[in-house]
């Protein structure tokens, strides 16, 4: 399993073509308690960029971008019915949802976790 | 973060606590410190400290200070009594709303308290409008703190023996270790509580002495907005603006008997007319259905889709656990338990006209229960 970052501050754990995507410990300090969460459903297809998910906090809402294009194979139902998780766990079961890549190559775009860590403390 | 807000008195003492500062009317300002929520829910049991030092405070002195005020503004400045404050709006020859404030008759003076975005555009109204002999004075050396929630009083008792003889709407001078304070019974969160005003170089001992006291923790500028949206209370430059009227706004409370009788204020004709006639708009309270919240700019759309009001705050109340709105609607849809429909982010939202405030006010009223 590793672990990709994007500069739009979603986590990408990829073994062999399946995704798991949320968005990074960082993001969620940004953003503030989280009230409601919207994941795609199992079956839609994504490009690489597209908007896959909503988040939204106490004051402001956000779109979750597709890291990586594919097909989804599950949204996370936990953080639907509970928000918090991603304050809490946002990089274990405060996950989003999880696909099958379309496309490997998309994930050399992406950062590792030393060079995502600088991305941060530069912002 | 841009480097061009001023920082206010207690910027470092906010730093030093954890506030993330953001900018807010030309200050950074702290949005939050351990979370929006949290320190929402410590007010409402507890009590909540807020620098609100961006708000501009006015002296307004002279013979006709009060005539010349009362040209300005509904109130019955006549009728109140030393040391009392009032609501009330600073109005335009069209009625519409050019800034809500609060106004204390202190001596022989009026104190006056304007919101911080506005605060240039009304000291520059103010001036132009009063009478050659009044005397504005903006108090740039001051800065001011908001003690709010229910044990506020027993926090700033310990410090300020005697304030908790104020009623509601009343204030008066108190020390507070050696600073000399003005401190009214009022607020902007539903909540009993305290709006202190200090020099800005006694600022942060008083801050540290009232955060010091076991009830107390720092509230950022974040929880203030859903505090006030869950009381109802509208917020300048978003529910109420030059285009909007008190009437529209559901502020008529502000217009006092004797100055509606009487007339002599700016927009008095088109105010009269909307209380006779009832307005084309109003300003209500909205329940939004599912956990979505529906946010400023929301457009309130009818049955062909075409927009008929718009969503003007919202978000999420974290006392109901649900999103709330205030919204502009037609008189005809003003109505508790009116439904509506919001359009927002490509969806559609169902809401409720449900009466404000959406969570109880709990002020401190001479007379009333404690």
């Amino acid at each position: 399993m590793t672990v990709y970052y994007s500069k739009d501050h979603e986590w990408v754990s990829v073994e062999g073509d399946e995704a798991i995507v949320g968005i990074t410990d960082f993001a969620q300090g940004q953003l503030g308690d989280v009230v409601f969460v919207e994941v795609p459903e199992a079956g839609r297809t994504f490009s690489q960029g597209d908007e896959a998910a909503v988040v939204e906090s106490v004051k402001a809402a956000s779109d979750v971008y597709a890291p990586v294009g594919g097909t989804v194979i599950e949204g996370n139902q936990a953080v639907v019915d509970e928000p918090s998780l991603v304050n809490t766990d946002p990089e274990g079961q405060g996950w989003f949802f999880k696909l099958t890549l379309s496309d490997n190559h998309q994930l050399s775009g992406l950062m590792n976790a030393e060079q995502y860590k600088a991305y941060c403390d530069e912002q | 973060m841009s480097e061009a807000e001023k920082p206010l008195p207690l910027d470092a003492w906010h730093r030093a606590r954890g506030g993330r500062m953001v900018p807010f009317a030309g200050y950074a300002m702290p949005v939050q410190y351990e979370g929006i929520i949290a320190e929402h829910l410590w007010t409402r049991q507890s009590a909540g400290l807020f620098d609100v030092s961006h708000m501009g405070q006015l002296l307004v002195a002279g013979a006709e200070a009060e005539k010349g005020l009362e040209k300005l503004l509904p109130a019955d400045l006549a009728g109140l009594k030393e040391g009392r404050l009032r609501y009330s709006l600073l109005l335009d020859v069209d009625g519409g709303i050019v800034d809500d404030l609060m106004v204390t008759r202190r001596g022989d003076h009026f104190y006056v308290v304007v919101n911080g975005a506005t605060k240039a555009g009304d000291i520059d109204y103010m001036r132009d409008k009063l009478p050659g002999g009044v005397v504005l004075d903006h108090m740039k050396e001051q800065a001011l703190l908001a003690l709010q929630g229910p044990k506020a009083v027993d926090a700033l008792a310990r410090l300020a023996p005697g304030v908790e003889e104020l009623g509601f709407m009343t204030g008066g001078a108190f020390a507070i270790g050696g600073a000399r304070a003005w401190v009214s019974r009022s607020g902007y969160t539903g909540e009993d509580g305290f709006e202190i005003s200090v020099a800005a170089r006694d600022v942060e001992a008083v801050a540290e002495a009232i955060a010091g006291q076991p009830e107390v923790k720092p509230i950022g500028l974040g929880a203030r907005d859903s505090l006030r949206l869950e009381a109802g209370l509208p917020l300048y430059g978003h529910d109420l603006d030059i285009g909007t009227t008190p009437v529209e706004a559901g502020l008529a409370f502000a217009l006092s008997k004797r100055r509606r009788a009487e007339g002599g204020f700016a927009g008095w004709h088109r105010i009269m007319k909307e209380l006779a006639d009832g307005p084309i708009r109003m300003r209500v309270g909205l329940f939004v259905e599912g956990r979505q919240p529906v946010r400023e700019g929301a457009m309130m759309v009818d049955v062909e889709g075409s927009e008929v009001g718009k969503v003007t705050s919202g978000g999420y109340s974290p006392c109901l656990e649900r999103p709330i709105a205030m919204a502009y609607v037609p008189l005809a849809y003003a109505a508790a338990g009116t439904r509506v429909s919001l359009a927002a982010r490509g969806k559609l939202f169902a809401g409720i006209v449900t009466p404000m405030p959406f969570v109880p006010h709990r002020y401190h009223r001479k007379g009333a229960a404690a």
